[in-house]
């Protein structure tokens, strides 16, 4: 194990490096940019043994990660914001598709009006695109996920996006610790894929189906969607006992265990929430904070296990689900607690949008508002 | 010495039973293709006659590895795939001859909706072959306009004729300094067969378009396509050359017409016997007309040879 000191989307283009991937196809964007820069110049300088396609657009990019998932080859791309919804037609035909490419969203805002810095509409407007998503804290936390998220890429055949908070972690620098490339491989050996474009095996792959066919493709990625959770656990435990590294399974939690009160967040203002329950907490305060890791599968049932008879739930997003209530989490999260039949109360406030600044005091203080302290 | 049409593998790609219509000029050439090629070989289709026609789960009629994509994504999924080839069998993970690689695309594919990808693969030099079938029109979705079908054809989004010219997308690929280009007609099949055996051996980025006449879209008798492909070429509608590292050179009767030893054969001949140029016919500036059409041919090929003595 050795420590490094770089930004967070240096330390993407070594998670690549280290997950050994075959092939590249990215196409610059603010704040992802650096991400390209850094595995294009990897591989000219021989130090990961992969094949760089500088496409020219976002569509082009998944559309070659695809492609070339289709000959077998460990996949890799990166994007933000405006091209990750460029490339949402082909999200969709990569999931369909059952290839485990394993993407980083550098998160930013989306147009109109231009931003480039963080909030998480971009990816989370993705939903239903058929791909897992991680949401990361930390540095140290996107370089084991990245590695994690091949590992359950590969064993349930379904593509992963590697959520980070643009600027607040593409841009910041923290010491990550990597393992050693023998303790990566052991954890993440290759898999044959769940089918390749092969010319020994002359047939139409991906053509078009009847109705009794293609509703069989679709429930199928459907249900291995909900079969990833267990997956995303085991990795999560296994790249633990291999490295001493851990982030939580599904779910971060902090302070829960006598708590009756609770804050939901994911991304970086997360990890700060830390620091505002730490506050509130002085105050008297029993409250926790759960940080979701995991977006896509939902991770339901782990979160209703933290929660107790009559908890109150504060939500924090940083998104909008237009035309509903609220944000997009806490439309999830009423949705995942329906069935339960005590009186969880949810609160929801819509922060952080375009960059705002989401400090621990501002985040306390919210959050005190809220529950009418 | 030429190819004879005798010479051709006995292969055949494309099985019987397949949905496509009769005279359909894309199953020939994709016949062709599958000769030339033989079957160390891959093929990317984006949404397309050929592939409704053929390629339909489960019951595929072509004996060819297939890989449908999403419709603007030609270029860059061929060239996913072959650098994904590249890294694989540099590592070992693959091993044998790597298979060529090349598209089976429509004008719509090609000309329009597909272009910025295409134009990115071609400037990279990407080794695969970009083909493309060109029935001047979508006729997959039921024959509207594209970026290809000539001035005055009627399509179904252009009823009345269309009112402007179609790009010269041969040219524009020229323009990417490509190391191979070549256009195609299926009544000189062994002139294309040629042609594809050349882009198979030829390392980098080759486009070669095949000119496709379309008896549905056209709206001629379907056992007329081969003779309206060669009115097509003799008339100058369709130029025939080929360009190796930039180096333009003529081939059949465009290499006759270029050096002005035969005529040009009438274009109303080849204007009549389709019922997409019908408004030509009923309008009373119908004269006018096929002398604008003659006059832009005209040019064209005064254009190309200049071009090519460039």
């Amino acid at each position: 194990m050795k420590t490094i000191l770089d930004t967070g989307c240096h330390i993407v283009a070594q998670a690549a490096k280290s997950a050994k991937v075959d092939f590249v196809s990215a196409y610059p964007i603010t704040p992802q940019t650096s991400v390209v820069e850094e595995i294009a110049s990897m591989v000219q300088r021989g130090e990961i043994d992969c094949r760089f396609l500088p496409v020219e657009g976002e569509h082009s990019a998944m559309a070659a990660c695809v492609a070339a998932a289709a000959t077998g080859a460990r996949t890799f791309t990166a994007t933000s914001s405006q091209g990750l919804l460029y490339m949402h037609e082909v999200l969709h035909m990569a999931s369909g598709c059952r290839f485990p490419i394993v993407m980083a969203n550098v998160n930013r805002g989306v147009f109109a009006p231009w931003t480039i810095w963080v909030d998480h509409q971009d990816s989370l407007s993705q939903r239903d695109t058929g791909w897992l998503q991680y949401y990361c804290a930390s540095l140290q936390e996107v370089f084991d996920t990245i590695i994690q998220a091949y590992k359950v890429a590969e064993q349930i055949k379904i593509p992963i996006m590697v959520n980070l908070d643009g600027f607040v972690l593409s841009h910041c620098v923290m010491a990550v610790q990597i393992p050693d490339q023998e303790i990566i491989d052991r954890f993440l050996p290759t898999v044959e894929p769940a089918w390749r474009f092969d010319p020994q095996n002359p047939t139409s792959y991906v053509s078009v189906t009847g109705p009794d066919l293609y509703e069989g493709f679709r429930t199928s990625l459907h249900q291995d969607q909900l079969k990833a959770l267990d997956l995303m656990v085991q990795a999560a435990r296994e790249y633990q006992e291999l490295t001493g590294l851990y982030h939580g399974d599904l779910l971060d939690l902090y302070r829960c265990d006598d708590a009756n009160t609770f804050v939901f967040a994911m991304g970086s203002m997360a990890e700060e929430l830390k620091l505002s329950v730490d506050i509130l907490r002085e105050e008297g305060i029993k409250i926790g904070l759960i940080r979701l890791r995991v977006f896509r599968p939902f991770p339901k049932e782990a979160i209703s296990k933290v929660l107790p008879e009559d908890a109150t739930v504060v939500v924090l997003d940083r998104n909008f689900a237009f035309g509903h209530e609220g944000g997009i989490l806490f439309s999830e999260l009423k949705d995942a607690l329906f069935t339960r039949r005590d009186n969880v109360r949810l609160l929801n406030q819509i922060m952080g949008i375009g960059g705002i600044d989401l400090t621990y005091q501002y985040m306390a203080e919210q959050v005190k508002n809220l529950l009418g302290l | 010495m030429a190819t004879s049409i005798k010479d051709l593998p006995r292969d055949e790609v494309v099985m019987k039973g397949h949905g496509a219509c009769a005279g359909c000029p894309s199953t020939l050439a994709l016949r062709i293709a599958g000769k030339a090629f033989g079957p160390n070989a891959v093929c990317v289709m984006t949404p397309s006659c050929t592939v409704a026609s053929l390629g339909l789960i489960p019951k595929a009629a072509y004996d060819y590895p297939i890989l449908n994509v999403c419709f603007a994504t030609a270029g860059s999924s061929a060239s996913g795939i072959v650098y994904a080839y590249e890294s694989l069998y540099k590592k070992g993970k693959l091993t044998g001859e790597m298979p060529t690689v090349f598209t089976w695309i429509g004008d719509g594919g090609t000309y329009d909706i597909g272009l910025q990808a295409i134009s990115a693969a071609a400037e990279r030099n990407d080794n695969y072959i970009f083909i493309c079938y060109n029935n001047e029109a979508y006729s997959n979705t039921g024959v509207q306009r594209s970026g290809a079908t000539p001035k005055f054809a009627a399509t179904t989004t252009t009823p009345q004729g269309k009112m402007e010219d179609k790009k010269n997308m041969p040219l524009l690929m020229l323009d990417h300094q490509i190391p191979y280009l070549a256009t195609a007609s299926l009544a000189y099949p062994t002139d294309f067969y040629d042609k594809l055996v050349k882009a198979k051996n030829t390392r980098g980025f080759k486009y070669i378009e095949v000119f496709a006449p379309c008896c549905t879209g056209w709206k001629f008798p379907s056992s007329d396509m081969i003779r309206i492909s060669r009115m097509a070429v003799t008339s100058g509608a369709w130029l025939l050359y080929e360009a190796e590292n930039g180096k333009i050179k003529f081939n059949g009767p465009t290499a006759k017409i270029m050096e002005g030893k035969v005529e040009l054969s009438p274009l109303e001949d080849y204007f009549s016997c389709q019922g997409r140029f019908a408004s030509i016919n009923r309008a009373a500036n119908k004269e006018e007309i096929i002398a604008e059409a003659k006059n832009k041919i005209l040019a064209d090929i005064e254009f190309m040879k200049k071009r090519a003595a460039f």
